[in-house]
């Protein structure tokens, strides 16, 4: 096995695990999916370069902010995507569509602001420092990338597992009407839950940005279906299965490449999509759903 | 009552009869269309300013050569307005980088008496919009388009971009010999239509040239991580890398195949052909080597005038998308000054009888396959900066 195919993988996938995360959250926790996702990732990346270019902060101070810049995304989604329609009966199918909507809205906007052209982090801001790891080259923002991506992680497991918010969040999955009527806020879990997940998808787009050297306006679509893919691959509402479907996604590719031949890297990933949905539609992480009588 | 019908069928044949001639059938020079002049050549005066219609891809993928061209365009138009006799009025309307699109704009410029139709911007969106043209008798002058079989689409429609199987052969030909290549990895995306034919190109070139190809590797144009690729690459020890790609995805290419150690030249179609590479791809861009149809340090007179008009105008080099719809404008100004008229048959006439043009491309000549002929350029980036490779 390749060591810098291995590698190659693991990055591209934790990128990958960290968008899906952020994207699952909310189906996890609201049951809705959110497709303004990875129009906050195309943002971020955007919003990213420009923090560093024009406002002289180095990438790792920028990351905090876009972080944050994310979070307010999510509550805007919320505000104007999701709470205006809750409690209708087609509130499913009608946020699906007003977050593309909404998705359409930033982009338009990002191509007013930054017109058409690929955008990058000025070449200086990288450390530019290459390391040699049983051969293969990593970059210093290549194990930065790995290192976030696990912080966070781990970071949004014990927010749900050991908070009083991760409590609520937690509750309002399981069943909204029960959990107003013990008193837990579920706007206010509505809006953090989108805050959270969209300052995830943030950080991702910026890194992806890192990785690649290139932020387009496109970024998000190309991203979107990889990331319903590791989602249903994890199992809708699954943080660890978004996680292992993510890297799963990643090195799936690049073995496909490098055995298989790169005119199949997609065939291979998304014929992965239609195995899991046949023979475990629960993805790998999730639970069967019961219908409720 | 009668005297209205008499009324109306008279309105009618007029309209009829004016149409008639407003659509040129009468040859050249001779109506008395609004968009006919008197004079020829350098001393034609036409009254009325001709319409050109422009499809660019002003929006989607694509944008970013999109306004390249509009700047060339208006830069050119403003500069023929000025010189005057003969005045341009230019519609630029977005085509977002989908053929679909492409075919309404086409549309419309067809249904609005434009009199000639410049675009669209990628060959993709060419192949399915000008056969409107086509039916209607609408000149289109491609400005960008570089796949094979643009011009094949009928006898209005003309070309001023040199195609990939002009420039790419040249290209190979002089880094095969200046770099001793004995075999290369091939890498083109095979989702479009201009990337596909510039790969083509490519690959016989090479076999042309006795190089071995020893790996041919495809992507998509919307992807940007390359690694898996360029790990693919690094493992077959390349003398160099062929890619046909657009600079979208040059950019990234280019830089994460520097970060994991491919030293070797990176040989690219017309898509890399793009200041934009040195500005974003830095230090990694070192070593690309492009064939180019506009040789950007030419210091022949057109091209000297028309670095400093855009460098002042907008505030950048141009690129040598702008140099094309730049010299679209010189060529259709020669073509109506040639009848001295905006008609769009006229047009045509005037375009067939394009020879040694002076434009900022060079001496540029439309030969009979409609397509341009002027000499390419091969370039190879070095300290930041395209110079002549060789």
């Amino acid at each position: 096995m390749d060591v810098q195919q291995l590698l190659n993988g693991l990055f591209i996938g934790s990128i990958y695990a960290l968008f899906a995360i952020g994207f699952t959250l909310v189906f996890g926790v609201l049951d809705r999916l959110n497709l303004a996702h990875p129009a906050v990732f195309t943002v971020a990346a955007f919003v990213g370069i420009e923090l560093v270019e024009v406002g002289g902060l180095s990438i790792w101070a920028a990351l905090p902010v876009v972080f944050v810049v994310g979070g307010l995304l999510g509550l805007v989604i919320e505000r104007v995507a999701f709470r205006p329609l809750k409690g209708r009966p087609d509130a499913h199918f009608a946020g699906l569509i007003s977050s593309i909507a909404l998705a359409g809205m930033f982009i338009a906007l990002l191509q007013w602001r930054y017109g058409p052209d690929t955008k990058r982090f000025p070449a200086e801001s990288f450390p530019d420092t290459t390391y040699t790891i049983l051969g293969a080259q990593v970059t210093g923002v290549q194990v930065a990338i790995l290192l976030i991506t696990i912080v966070l992680a781990v970071g949004l497991h014990l927010l749900v597992g050991r908070t009083r918010l991760g409590r609520g969040m937690r509750a309002t999955a399981e069943n909204p009407t029960a959990a107003r009527v013990v008193g837990i806020d579920v706007d206010r879990v509505s809006a953090t839950t989108l805050a959270i997940s969209s300052a995830l998808g943030a950080v991702a787009g910026a890194l992806f940005a890192m990785n690649v050297n290139s932020a387009q306006l496109g970024m998000g679509s190309a991203i979107e279906l990889k990331g319903l893919a590791v989602i249903v691959v994890g199992g809708m509402g699954s943080l660890p299965g978004a996680l292992v479907g993510g890297l799963l996604l990643g090195l799936a590719e690049v073995f496909t490449v490098q055995y298989i031949g790169s005119s199949w890297r997609d065939l291979v990933a998304f014929g992965l999509l239609f195995l899991i949905l046949v023979a475990r539609p629960q993805g790998l992480f999730g639970t069967r759903k019961v219908r409720e009588v | 009552m009668r005297t209205r019908i008499i009324g109306t069928t008279a309105a009618i044949t007029l309209t009829l009869t004016v149409a008639a001639c407003g659509s040129g059938d009468d040859g050249a020079g001779s109506g008395d269309g609004a968009l006919v002049g008197e004079g020829s050549g350098a001393d034609c005066q036409i009254d009325t300013a001709v319409p050109v219609g422009a499809a660019l891809s002003l929006t989607g993928g694509a944008a970013s050569y999109g306004e390249s061209q509009r700047n060339g365009l208006e830069l050119a138009v403003a500069d023929l307005n000025e010189q005057g006799g003969v005045t341009y009025e230019l519609a630029v309307e977005d085509d977002q980088t989908d053929p679909r699109q492409g075919i309404t704009v086409f549309e419309s410029f067809v249904g609005d008496n434009t009199s000639i139709i410049i675009g669209p911007t990628l060959s993709n969106g060419a192949f399915q919009a000008q056969p409107i043209a086509q039916e209607a008798g609408v000149p289109v002058l491609a400005i960008s388009n570089t796949a094979s079989g643009i011009t094949e689409q009928g006898d209005y429609i003309f070309r001023d971009s040199l195609t990939e199987a002009q420039v790419i052969p040249q290209t190979i030909a002089l880094a095969a010999e200046t770099y001793d290549l004995e075999q290369v990895v091939v890498m083109y995306s095979n989702d479009d239509a201009f990337t596909e034919s510039g790969y083509e190109v490519f690959a016989s070139s090479l076999e042309e040239e006795g190089v071995e190809v020893s790996d041919t590797l495809t992507f998509s144009v919307s992807d940007t991580d390359f690694r898996p690729l360029l790990t693919e690459a690094l493992a077959a020890e390349p003398d160099a890398l062929v890619v046909s790609g657009l600079i979208e995805a040059a950019i990234p290419l280019v830089t994460q195949a520097r970060d994991l150690g491919i030293d070797v030249p990176i040989i690219g179609g017309n898509g890399f052909n793009n200041p934009q590479l040195m500005t974003d791809a830095g230090a990694a861009a070192e070593g690309v080597v492009v064939g180019a149809a506009w040789n950007s340090t030419s210091d022949i007179p057109e091209n000297v005038e028309f670095l400093a008009a855009y460098e002042e105008e907008f505030g950048r080099a141009p690129d040598q998308f702008a140099a094309q719809a730049y010299a679209a404008m010189t060529i259709i100004d020669v073509a109506v000054r040639h009848n001295c008229s905006g008609e769009r048959d006229d047009i045509q006439d005037g375009l067939n009888n394009i020879v040694d043009l002076p434009t900022v491309l060079g001496s540029l000549t439309i030969n009979d396959d409609r397509d341009a002929e002027h000499e390419a350029v091969v370039q190879v980036v070095q300290d930041g900066a395209f110079a002549v490779l060789g």
